[in-house]
């Protein structure tokens, strides 16, 4: 469990951090009418979308953190085998770095109100996204071509399993991304079109991580650096 | 040694209306979408109250079966071993997830939440609706398990492999199995959905002037154990996900090389500690999302009906804090003799021990506010009253439980049963009873029938002690849980299956006290007083509503400012014995005065 | 009012019931005598903690009951008396974990002199496994278990020919001597449980997990199942006998080998070789 247990310690930190900051020591009785209401103590004061997708963000972090955390447990086990890295993931993920790379340029027009860049920026960022969904679905037939099936390699169990969750988040995340891409040819509302940009690229970006850490893992090299998490902390 | 401060009411100071943007209803139109497709918090916490105990009297019966199998074994045919592991499985799995999680987030979250911290609505009504059509989504799966061929699954509640997909087990290999992981995973998409809402409305959607600190323990405790159960739910999911892969793909997650009757199977090389350590990471934490929204209400019930403040509001609020980011790290403890390496004993006893500490304050906190109090015993407080009795009953046996070594005779025993009925089902329970109890007249406008309600809690209270409290001694015995009938080992005495016959009366009393519960709230809906306002004189915002029930969009014109925090009770000078979160105090000149 | 007299029969008919009912554990027959003084330690710190917060709460009930006119303190709270009580509340639970952890220690500390014994769950069943002459029991893997040879064993592995194998009966043992349990199972969980030994632990396929325990007085114990393992679970029964040393070596004797068993033909040469 120790990848789940770090990525709790994160957003515990983040949370402790938060909460440092809205004087829990305070007596409350004592501080009757608004005197009492210290600056920042109040309601978040941003979009409740963006808090909102940064909790989401939470779930589907803890979500994929237990997920390794399952796979680090099985890799312990006798039977576990690697399995070689289909060469095109390295392609896939140049992939996702252009997706996620289009999105961000696509908050850079947005925000200076450039809709033809806007416009490009997103149709490339689908374009781009769902090639990488297509080069996925190419690795799992690698994959089954050279003789791995899901019976008789966990491995490869774990590498269907975690590209699949992963690929459904991305799918979800186009039904969003298809949405404010009509926005912006129908929708005159710049400031409704940034936010829903703004929140793509944040979504682009952490999915992209995610990736890359899935990646890191598939591929064995976080391995030493769990035998040393556990060697601290050894608990499953 | 008493802080006896002078906390009347200062001059108001002159503040602004409410800053708060008015958040974009979407007022309803025709009776469909005011009813149905519903996007108000309001009526989606009915409709989730409603779901949950209509599923809840489904578990309600099944209880009903296992006790009279276990009570009077062999008087009752068609209950075969077999459907005795599918009333286990399902009443446990309703109980927990569908009733208890679903009534105390979905439920009480959803009415609560956006009228105590003052907000119109919750702040993705859309998303909020969707959660609950999903959740109920889940539940007819669940319920059509029922009608699958083999039924439904009767691996236990935890779903152990490699049994649960075994054809040793019912719906192992039919379709029971499958529709339960599905069903789940229905459940957790959905909640996920509304758990959003409930979190950031907390964080987002709070009214001017309602600091964290000034926030009713209800909606802490609500709040942290949203937090929580978005954060451990996802391991139910991987491993639901994991066991659909095993047993539909044939992979080999948490399946080592095992034989069959005789038959040797394909699975090889994984393991079923695996499924155990996310299991619990999901499942421990589960106990908590139950408990503190129960600490929570519990807290305001004690606090309103005893006419003074909640004793400690600061220390109340670090323990369910501290409480819910512990809940983290003490999973293991169910798994003393599962076989994992037994060094880990030592680690998860401590943690599991430290966590009593805080929710032991919380005890003495809830019984030190009665101290010196002006204590009303309505029916909300009596309530209140058998949660402390059945909540320190069942955390005291849990010591036991924690404790590593003292585990090892009582694991899996009767002990563990009655254990966490105390402690996660009674005592809970009581709240939920309580909270209706309460919040009934601001839900309808009509107070419940009182000698019902009091006939209901005494039936209730007495009768679950008398089940639950000899259990933990058939358990002490030696019987194991999960037995359909003792037989005749050599320890089990003829008075032990006395016991057991008596508990199973008792249980069929005290469910049926809940139907007496149910005619309270429908027939109250015509007949009961008019309710007011404000018939408990509470402090918190949902009591302040212009209208009673309060209409869609909560308040009025203007959302209410917040002056102090939500325990202003039997104040010091005050006019009243309590004085409202949104009253300002005395204008300028009538202080002077 | 009748609250505050129900909580105070609640705490007396407890205490009552814990004392005079006869429902109480099993005459223990291992050395596990600690458990049940930790255990006991454990019954009077939370019986204490009960009493008095349950006896508290009622006389608050019955003392500070509404009545026209009362009007509550107001105590927001009060530091140092919560400081107190945590850190009383610290040293119970101490008292608890500390003696727990210890006994823990000892449970999961296998002495030297313990005899591996092997015991095989399968739906729904025990086998058992005994180390023959050489003291000292042979690989195994559910991979081999066929009907032929029920455990498992590896037939190439040198040790485990003169293994005795008890398939479906009854597992004896000598009084005094400390045993490890080595547990295994064919095909789902399954737990070792025999009440009067307080020990317990799962049997997990694909894994070998153990408990250590020295029966201390002889006679038939009953083995049950603790973990759920399919619609027989309940009905999964078998025995231990804890015998003198005497009547032990005599069953023994009476017992058949793994080599004994997959060639029965040579029955009567390999007999000869038995101590």
């Amino acid at each position: 469990m120790i990848a789940v247990l770090i990525f709790l310690a994160i957003v515990f930190s983040i949370g402790g951090w938060w909460l440092s900051r809205q004087r829990l020591m305070s007596k409350p009785w004592l501080e009757p009418g608004f005197a009492g209401v210290a600056p920042g103590t109040e309601a978040i004061n941003l979009p409740a979308n963006k808090v909102g997708l940064g909790v989401f963000l939470a779930v589907v972090g803890a979500l994929f953190a237990l997920f390794i955390s399952a796979y680090f447990m099985r890799t312990e086990l006798p039977d576990w085998r690697n399995i070689p890295m289909p060469r095109i993931i390295w392609l896939n993920t140049g992939l996702l770095v252009l997706a996620s790379a289009a999105l961000h340029c696509a908050v850079v027009a947005v925000r200076a109100k450039q809709l033809r860049a806007l416009k490009l920026d997103l149709l490339a960022c689908i374009a781009t996204t769902l090639m990488f969904l297509f080069g996925q679905g190419m690795a799992w037939e690698t994959l089954t071509a050279e003789g791995y099936f899901a019976t008789s390699s966990p491995a490869y169990s774990f590498f269907l399993m975690l590209t699949g969750v992963h690929g459904i988040h991305i799918i979800g995340g186009l039904f969003v991304l298809t949405r404010t891409t009509r926005h912006a040819w129908t929708q005159t509302n710049n400031a409704a079109l940034r936010a829903s940009t703004e929140l793509c690229a944040t979504y682009w970006h952490f999915m992209l991580l995610v990736w890359c850490v899935v990646v890191v893992v598939l591929a064995g090299w976080a391995n030493d650096f769990v035998d040393i998490c556990r060697q601290l902390l050894p608990l499953g | 040694m008493v802080n006896m401060v002078d906390a009347s009411p200062q001059v108001a100071e002159n503040i602004s209306a409410a800053e708060v943007p008015e958040v974009e209803l979407y007022h309803p139109k025709s009776y469909w979408t005011k009813y149905i497709f519903s996007q108000d918090a309001k009526v989606i916490a009915i409709q989730y109250s409603g779901t949950a105990i209509a599923i809840g009297l489904v578990a309600l019966v099944l209880s009903w079966l296992i006790r009279l199998q276990l009570g009077f074994p062999g008087t009752f045919d068609f209950i075969t071993p077999e459907a005795y592991y599918q009333f286990i499985t399902m009443h446990g799995m309703i109980m927990v997830v569908y009733l208890l999680t679903a009534l105390f987030l979905g439920g009480f979250g959803n009415y609560l939440i956006p009228l105590m911290v003052g907000a119109r609505d919750m702040v993705f009504p859309y998303a909020n609706m969707l959660s609950f059509w999903i959740y109920l989504l889940a539940v007819l799966v669940l319920v059509v398990s029922f009608f699958a061929p083999g039924g439904p699954t009767g691996a236990g509640w935890t779903l152990y492999p490699p049994q649960a997909i075994m054809s040793g087990t019912p719906g192992g290999q039919q379709m029971g199995i499958i529709l339960m992981l599905v069903s789940l995973i229905l459940f957790i998409i959905g909640f996920t959905m509304g758990g959003l809402n409930y979190v950031v409305t907390v964080l987002q959607g709070r009214t001017r002037g309602m600091t964290l600190m000034r926030m009713p323990l209800t909606v802490w405790g609500i709040f942290t154990a949203t937090v929580m159960a978005l954060l451990a739910f996802p391991a139910l999911i991987v491993a639901a996900v994991m066991m659909l892969f095993d047993r539909l793909l044939s992979t080999s997650f948490f399946m080592p090389a095992l034989v069959e009757f005789g038959e040797q199977l394909e699975y090889g090389g994984g393991s079923p500690i695996l499924f155990q350590h996310l299991f619990w990471f999901f499942g421990h934490p589960e106990v908590y999302i139950v408990a503190l929204p129960a600490f929570g209400i519990v807290s305001d019930l004690i606090s309103t009906h005893a006419r003074k403040n909640i004793f400690g509001y600061r220390m109340m609020v670090w323990a369910i804090v501290g409480i819910g980011a512990m809940s983290f790290i003490v999973w293991a403890h169910h798994m003393y003799v599962s076989g994992m390496d037994p060094y880990f004993g030592f680690f998860f006893a401590t943690t599991t021990l430290i966590i009593a500490v805080p929710t032991a304050i919380k005890v003495y906190n809830w019984v030190l506010t009665l101290w010196r109090g002006d204590i009303h015993l309505n029916v909300p407080m009596l309530f209140a009253i058998g949660f402390i009795v059945t909540f320190v009953n069942g955390g005291l046996t849990g010591l036991f439980l924690g404790n590593v070594v003292v585990d090892v005779p009582l694991s899996d025993t009767m002990f563990v049963v009655a254990h966490f009925h105390m402690v996660m089902g009674v005592a809970p329970i009581m709240v939920i009873m309580g909270a209706i109890y309460h919040w009934y007249p601001k839900v309808t406008g009509r107070m419940t029938i009182d000698w019902m309600g009091r006939f209901h809690f005494w039936v209730t209270f007495v009768g679950s002690y008398l089940i639950f409290f000899p259990m933990h001694y058939v358990g002490l015995v030696g019987v194991p849980r999960r037995y359909p009938e003792l037989g005749d080992a050599t320890f089990v005495t003829d008075s032990l299956h006395t016991l057991n016959a008596f508990i199973s009366v008792a249980a069929l009393i005290v469910g049926f006290a809940q139907l007496v519960f149910l005619f309270n709230l429908f027939w109250s809906l015509r007949h009961g007083k008019e309710a007011g306002g404000n018939p408990w004189r509470a402090t918190t915002l949902e009591w302040q509503t212009s209208e009673t029930p309060p209409i869609h969009g909560n308040f009025g014109k203007e959302l209410p400012i917040v002056y102090r925090w939500s325990y202003d009770y039997s104040v010091p000078g005050a006019p009243e014995d309590f004085i409202a979160q949104n009253d300002p105090g005395p204008t300028k000149e009538e202080a002077a005065r | 009012m009748t609250i505050a007299l129900v909580l105070i029969l609640v705490v007396v008919g407890s205490i009552v019931f814990h004392l005079f009912s006869p429902w109480w554990w099993t005459p223990i027959a291992s050395n596990w005598n600690y458990i049940d003084q930790t255990l006991i330690i454990t019954f009077w710190i939370t019986g204490v903690v009960f009493a008095a917060v349950i006896l508290f709460m009622a006389y608050c009930i019955f003392r500070f009951r509404h009545k026209e006119g009362r009007k509550a303190a107001y105590e927001p709270e009060n530091s140092r008396l919560e400081w107190w009580l945590t850190v009383v509340t610290g040293i119970g639970v101490a008292a608890m974990l500390a003696p727990g952890l210890y006994v823990w220690g000892q449970f999961i500390t296998v002495p030297d002199e313990a005899t591996e014994i092997e015991v095989l769950g399968q739906q729904w069943q025990w086998n058992f496994r005994l180390p023959g002459a050489d003291g000292q029991l042979g690989t195994s893997d559910n991979r081999l278990i066929d009907s032929e040879n029920p455990i498992g064993i590896n037939p190439g592995n040198p040790l485990g020919q003169d293994d005795v194998v008890i398939e479906a009966d009854d597992l004896h043992l000598p009084v005094g001597k400390p045993v490890k349990m080595l547990l295994r199972s064919a095909d789902v969980l399954h737990d070792f449980y025999v009440p009067e030994f307080r020990a317990k632990m799962d049997m997990v396929p694909g894994m070998v997990t153990y408990f250590w325990f020295t029966p201390t007085r002889t006679g038939t114990f009953e083995i049950l199942c603790a973990e759920l393992c399919g619609t027989g679970h309940a009905f999964m029964r078998g025995f231990v006998i804890v015998d003198t040393q005497e009547d032990y070596d005599a069953w023994l004797q009476e017992q058949s080998t793994f080599a004994q068993l997959s060639t029965p033909t040579k029955l009567s040469a390999v007999d000869d070789t038995r101590p």
